[in-house]
């Protein structure tokens, strides 16, 4: 939407010299580009073209060719010779058909589900937190930061070599624990290491969630809380009746892009556990990096790819109609 | 306002920028499959080779960049060597496939030969006139594809039992040979923090690759895995994490954890292979012996898959630089580079007839070059469906090690469901 006002801006410079400068010349070039309307009409399409050109050549033709895959035989083969016979369905039905594919999808859902909730509720509630002004309250509020400076293979070393089942600190720590006498597989066992890696993606996601809630808390005037505290809505009922009402778009907002930045996560999950143990970690993202990686059926791999796409475009939507709504209010 | 627009300007001017060159990058990528591209870089009279691999480490890298260059010395040209990182090595491959830029010589890991084989992209070595005559059998079939040889193999290396010398003379252990010796030793040696024997049961090739010997050696075979044999293998492995002489964490462990496992102290024996030799010689007193796995009972013959890269000639179109291309994987296979890749690498060279001169150079390789006339490949018997059983060969050994599912039943859902 703003590059009309440019166009214009731009257009209208390039005509003001020619006709103030030399208003004899002007004119008969100015007919031979037709009407002045026109020219400007160029000239914003020649504006909009970059933009639209990098829109199609880095988000339309990526996500065309990986519908398309997902009906083509596309394996090793098809690179040399590039020849990706047509399968029709077929590659859909493999995979929505395999014994995986609802392991798959349950993990999906509760490790995506699991970290959005953790994240969200420690999220708000080291932002309201925040709040209030103490003293290194703005180096502590940076240092939180950190989890998501960390380069997330970095992060998955680090958190393998912790809950090390053996040798762990972790499991260390709960040794020098009196009376217990547990060393949790946290990596090994099934039961555990969906819960393992939910926890490590709760950590990483903390520091998004305050950040973006915290700024939110800031966008909240204070006379509000005066005016509620003059009513007798302090601590609790301030937070239920004045904080969360007026932070609710921004809730949305860091709920709706938790949930597609969590559908997609895959390099915590292949560091820690590699999907395993025994698929136990298996999602449809880290399912759909083995198809297509590991056993180079690239069709298969982008059948469950745009699975994703489809179940992230959902909460886009979501998402987009959540916007408007707040905008028309 | 003026700052907007100015900003937005510079925004468009950026776009435009990058826009012809993600073009020009694009054209690379989509070119037509005619085949007209020809060999890509180099060029001219005084051809340079370009050569890709995966020694991206020492001392293999150096070892290598030395072979491969007196190599092209001798075939009358300059070479151009890239060595990527080894996961990179496959995708790389398909990338240059599709765009037409395919080295001159092409390394390969040996089970990734006939899937790259059946994609077009290699040459036959028979029309350069390439035999594999006095190479190991084994290593021949995972060359081939089709009844064609696309590759050469110099050098193998295989897995065997690590053991760490002061902690089984110190509970009075000796190198088991056999499953049977291997429970007791692995129990006598467990203590406290420390395991009686490591080994990989990860989810990816790795683990099935460890667990092959075992398979192999007791009559399992990966055309049909829901056998008693192939339950029994795997009977072992699970009475070793059940009975505490192998730690549970084996289903998370590469070869190269669990070479650090044995590294620290932390496992008395491991399974790995010759690869590890510098990693573990770096380790201030530690004195580790080497022994072949150990057979389901004594007397039986013991069959281990065999690893290592095959060299092969790409199809790039050109067929002068193919001539010479053939001549420099020759090279490499040449037996005086056998011995010297197998000595400097402790790995074992492909022709048996070369074994004991390089046993006698390098005594530490012995536990391995006994192995390989009964040196099984991976792909021989399946080929381009090897890496559908090597799937369901790790998830039933995982089903089974971490679900406690019964060995049997494991490898039949396995089997069925992948």
């Amino acid at each position: 939407m703003t590059a009309p006002p440019t166009a214009r801006a731009a257009a209208g410079s390039s005509r003001a010299t020619p006709d103030g400068a030399a208003p004899g010349g002007a004119s008969p070039r100015r007919r031979g580009l037709r009407s002045p309307r026109t020219r400007a009409r160029a000239l914003e399409l020649a504006f909009l073209a970059p933009a639209a050109l990098y829109l199609l050549l880095f988000f339309a033709y990526p996500v065309a060719k990986n519908v398309v895959m997902g009906f083509q035989e596309y394996t090793t083969r098809t690179f040399f010779t590039g020849e990706a016979p047509w399968v029709g369905l077929d590659n859909y039905a493999a995979v929505l058909g395999s014994s995986l594919f609802d392991r798959a999808l349950l993990n999906t859902v509760l490790f995506t589900g699991g970290s959005i909730l953790g994240q969200f509720v420690l999220g708000l509630a080291i932002a309201v937190f925040f709040q209030r002004r103490f003293p290194l309250s703005g180096l502590l509020r940076s240092l939180l930061l950190l989890p998501w400076l960390v380069p997330l293979i970095v992060t998955s070393a680090v958190w393998r070599w912790m809950l090390d089942q053996d040798n762990g600190v972790i499991n260390r720590a709960i040794g020098l624990l009196p009376l217990v006498d547990a060393r949790p597989g946290w990596l090994t066992s099934t039961s555990l290491a969906l819960l393992a890696v939910v926890l490590v993606n709760i950590w990483i996601g903390i520091p998004f969630n305050t950040t973006i809630l915290y700024g939110g808390l800031q966008e909240i005037p204070g006379e509000l809380y005066e005016a509620g505290a003059l009513d007798g809505a302090t601590g609790w009922r301030a937070f239920r009746h004045i904080t969360w009402p007026l932070l609710r778009p921004v809730v949305t907002v860091v709920l709706v892009l938790g949930v597609v930045y969590t559908l997609k996560v895959l390099d915590i999950i292949l560091g820690l556990t590699g999907g395993g143990p025994a698929n136990a970690t298996q999602t449809l993202s880290t399912q759909s990096y083995e198809l297509s990686f590991r056993q180079f059926d690239f069709g298969q791999g982008a059948a469950l790819g745009n699975v994703l796409i489809v179940i992230s475009l959902v909460f886009a939507a979501v998402y987009l109609r959540a916007n408007r709504r707040a905008v028309d209010e | 306002m003026v700052r907007r627009g100015t900003s937005h300007r510079a925004l468009t001017a950026a776009l435009a920028l990058g826009v012809p060159l993600a073009l020009a990058g694009c054209g690379g990528g989509d070119q037509a499959v005619g085949g007209s591209g020809g060999g890509g870089g180099g060029g001219g009279d005084g051809t340079t080779l370009r050569v890709l691999d995966y020694y991206n480490n020492e001392p293999d890298k150096t070892v290598f960049q030395d072979v491969i260059d007196a190599c092209g010395e001798a075939a009358g040209v300059a070479i151009e060597r890239e060595a990527v990182p080894g996961n990179d090595l496959i995708s790389t491959v398909l990338q240059q496939s599709s765009s037409r830029t395919l080295p001159d010589v092409l390394m390969l890991d040996n089970p990734d030969l006939q899937e790259i084989a059946a994609s077009g992209a290699l040459a036959p070595l028979s029309q350069f006139g390439i035999t594999a005559e006095g190479y190991a059998d084994g290593v021949v079939e995972a060359s081939t594809y089709d009844g064609e040889l696309y590759g050469l193999q110099p050098v193998t290396n295989t897995i065997a039992l690590f053991y760490n010398e002061a902690l089984l003379a110190e509970a009075g252990v000796e190198p088991p040979t056999t499953w049977e010796e291997l429970e007791s030793a692995a129990a006598a040696l467990t203590t406290g923090d420390r395991y009686g024997l490591a080994f990989s049961a990860i989810n990816t090739y790795e683990g099935t690759w460890q667990f092959l010997p075992f398979m192999w050696s007791n009559g399992g075979d990966e055309s049909d895995i829901a056998t008693p044999e192939t339950a029994e293998a795997l009977q072992l492995w699970v009475d070793l994490v059940s009975s505490g002489s192998a730690s549970q964490s084996v289903v998370n462990w590469s070869q190269a954890d669990v070479n650090d496992q044995f590294a620290a102290g932390n496992a008395a024996m491991q399974i790995n292979g010759p690869w590890q030799f510098p990693v573990l010689d770096a380790v201030d007193g530690l004195d580790y012996g080497v022994v072949q796995i150990p057979a389901p009972s004594a007397g039986d013959t013991v069959v281990a898959p065999f690893g290592g890269e095959t060299w092969t000639v790409p199809q790039t179109g050109d067929a002068d630089r193919q001539a010479l291309a053939a001549q420099v994987v020759q090279c490499i296979n040449d037996d005086d580079n056998m011995v010297t890749l197998a000595t400097e690498r402790g790995t074992v060279p492909t022709k048996p007839a070369l074994v004991d001169a390089a046993v006698e150079a390098q005594p530490a390789i012995e536990p391995f070059a006994e192995q390989l006339p009964d040196l099984r490949s991976r792909t021989g018997e399946l080929g381009e469906e090897w890496p559908t059983a090597a799937t369901a060969i790790y998830t039933a050994v995982q089903d089974a090690l971490v679900n406690g599912t019964d060995p049997a039943e494991a490898l039949a859902a396995a089997q069925s469901g992948s």
